[in-house]
């Protein structure tokens, strides 16, 4: 990356910089207020009554009982605890079905956890999406069996920010008597997480998308949910996560969500007029270009376009020379020789899945910052389309654009 | 620190290094400031007309395509030209581009040692891949392969045409050479690895010995 110029920083989807005033409420915990609240001393108690101020300013923020929010170390480690949790407590203690239902689209957290319960006897139905990567709730009732015991489907995808009708999903499985969880990581920002609009039992929600610190999380267990913890030891967090607890995170984490949710409205406005003059302005210049996932049922800061012709990492690191982040799907970047199992799932061909590019915008981009990759990355993609042998015909993949995204998207008669 | 706690360290340093997909500076300079390389569509098609060969693999679905073109010298039976277009990641592009500049450096190099060229040579060259960008450089040589052969047809050296003929090794779900080739290089290493990505031997039992030797043999090849 160039020195001496700003970063403009679009992969807040990965992770987000810790928000200053979280920072600035994190400090004392690190080396003033540092008590175990395990200890009875002054200093164990200063610990414990921050971190029951922040369960209390969080519940309030969810609508639940401070008691019903359990502190991890992360999103993956809460989404671990509820679908593991949940299926040793129900199955090998209660000796009840073994069948849990999630999607294709899922983030690894989920997808490789339901794959190591299926290594131990479970069985796992992975719902297919349609070409916006929203699930298709008949589908979902269908997979409900007598022996199914838990849902898992994620509120916001985080590679195409597809948002899934999960009040609906609540509805139908309350409804069949399963117990549902939702992977909120990527909604935090833009969403409600009041659980009772969203009918949810379980729901897990990490810092380091919110502009708080990594290596926190939470996971949301209503009350007479009961699971089986896979952490042991002091008996922390109603004997559900041992370890000390993570005072400064949390402190910041309930700061950091209380920050997101004061400023959602505002936010979401404002991102989207910016995603919006992305969208169009890639879409206008670049030819043989498309939007994936959702015209309009995705979160404000989330934009994914296939580029055809130029393979995703190589844009990434042109883009990063220019001071530019943001991230691919393509099979280069991952650990698999695969691309995109979520752009895979929504019915595009691996050529556009190795060519997308997702830009999250956040709460520190600013128009300037759209303007210069606007600038920019058409420059980008032509040189790198005139090093590759490829030229696809963008007619080809028409038929995979669903009708909105073909009015916006191929750029046909924008000439290069 | 004690000599064998330094040696731990380091196994734990290698290890976690291992799983990083950073470029070092020699391949950052070939992807950023490629050599050799043809620029668009017109010059590809400019070159098309002097070039003694041309070759290309992959495919775009797969995530590497790369396309090269040779001028021999046929006096000499030397390349001394080597242009390219390549589709894909930096470790793709950079290592056509190391790839060309090695065959044509220093007035070029007979066809006969441009032909003994291995992924790992140019992954040499480029003083290391990370280990999980390995699989996208090793298109280069078999571009440059096909371009040789290209120019053995065009000029006539039907002798020293290559038939690169995959050859069947499960009767039953007729699976080749290829498809074994294709698994190593997508990281199995094992015949439990290679059946999940090719399902080879699943019927046709008698094949086995014949599949594992193939493994050794490409692994050792590839990255040996």
């Amino acid at each position: 990356m160039k020195m001496n110029e700003k970063t403009i920083y679009l992969d807040n989807s990965a992770t987000t910089p810790v928000d200053k005033r979280v920072v600035n409420e994190m400090l004392p915990y690190f080396n003033e207020e540092y008590g175990n609240p395990g200890s009875m001393h002054s200093k164990g108690l200063t610990g414990q009554k921050a971190l029951d101020a922040s369960r209390e300013k969080i519940s309030e923020i969810l609508n639940c009982k401070a008691e019903e929010i359990i502190f991890t170390g992360s999103g993956t480690e809460s989404v671990n605890m509820a679908i593991k949790g949940i299926a040793y407590h129900l199955n090998k203690k209660l000796g009840k079905g073994k069948h849990i239902i999630t999607q294709k689209t899922e983030h690894h957290a989920v997808l490789e956890t339901c794959e190591f319960l299926e290594k131990e006897g479970y069985e796992v139905t992975y719902l297919d999406v349609d070409r916006y990567g929203m699930v298709n709730l008949e589908n979902l009732k269908n997979a409900i069996r007598e022996d199914t015991i838990l849902v898992s489907i994620m509120y916001v995808n985080n590679e195409i920010g597809t948002i899934q009708p999960i009040k609906e999903i609540g509805k139908i499985c309350n409804e069949k008597g399963v117990l549902f969880h939702t992977d909120a990581c990527q909604a935090g920002n833009y969403l409600t997480l009041d659980v009772e609009k969203l009918n949810v039992n379980l729901l897990s929600l990490n810092g380091s998308k919110i502009y708080g610190p990594k290596g926190v999380g939470l996971l949301y267990i209503r009350r007479g949910v009961s699971l089986t913890p896979l952490i042991h030891g002091g008996g922390q967090e109603r004997r559900l996560r041992s370890g000390t607890e993570n005072i400064p995170s949390i402190v910041g984490f309930a700061k950091a969500l209380e920050l997101a949710t004061e400023e959602r409205g505002t936010e979401n406005k404002r991102l989207e007029k910016l995603s919006q003059k992305l969208k169009d302005g890639i879409l206008s210049t670049i030819p043989k270009a498309f939007l994936n996932g959702h015209p309009e049922n995705r979160i404000s800061g989330n934009v994914n376009i296939s580029i055809l012709d130029v393979e995703g990492e190589a844009v990434l690191l042109y883009l990063d020379e220019e001071g530019i982040c943001i991230s691919t799907g393509s099979a280069c970047t991952s650990k698999t020789l695969d691309p995109s199992h979520v752009i895979l799932a929504t019915g595009m061909p691996y050529e556009a899945a190795h060519g997308s590019l997702r830009f999250s915008l956040g709460r520190y981009t600013t128009e300037e910052g759209i303007d210069k990759i606007l600038r920019v990355l058409p420059r980008v993609i032509k040189e790198l389309r005139g090093l590759s042998p490829v030229n696809l015909n963008a007619e080809d993949f028409i038929e995979y654009l669903s009708e909105e995204n073909k009015k916006i998207s191929l750029g046909l008669e924008v000439k290069q | 620190m004690s000599e064998t706690g330094m040696r731990t360290h380091l196994d734990v340093k290698a290890k976690v290094e291992g799983n990083k997909w950073f470029y070092n500076d020699i391949v950052r300079e070939h992807f950023f400031k490629p050599r050799n390389f043809l620029k668009d569509e017109d010059e590809a098609m400019e070159y098309d007309k002097v070039a003694s060969g041309v070759g290309q693999v992959g495919s775009p679905a797969c995530g590497d395509m790369m396309k090269m073109w040779v001028k021999v010298d046929e006096k000499k039976d030397k390349i001394v030209e080597c242009k390219w277009q390549t589709f894909g990641c930096a470790s793709a592009i950079g290592s056509t581009s190391m790839l060309s500049l090695m065959v044509t450096e220093n007035g070029g190099i007979k066809i006969e040692d441009a032909l003994k060229i291995k992924p790992q040579d140019i992954a040499n060259r480029l003083e290391g891949l990370p280990q999980r960008k390995f699989h996208c450089s090793v298109l280069g040589d078999k571009a440059l392969r096909s371009a040789i052969n290209d120019y053995f047809k065009r000029s006539g050296q039907n002798d020293r045409v290559m038939v690169e003929g995959a050859k069947i090794v499960d009767k039953i779900l007729k699976i080749t050479d290829k498809d074994i080739e294709e698994a190593v290089l997508e990281g199995a290493r094992t015949l439990e690895d290679v059946q999940k990505k090719t399902k080879v031997g699943a019927q046709d039992k008698s094949c086995i010995p014949e599949v594992e030797q193939l493994i050794r043999f490409y692994t050792e090849k590839y990255f040996g």
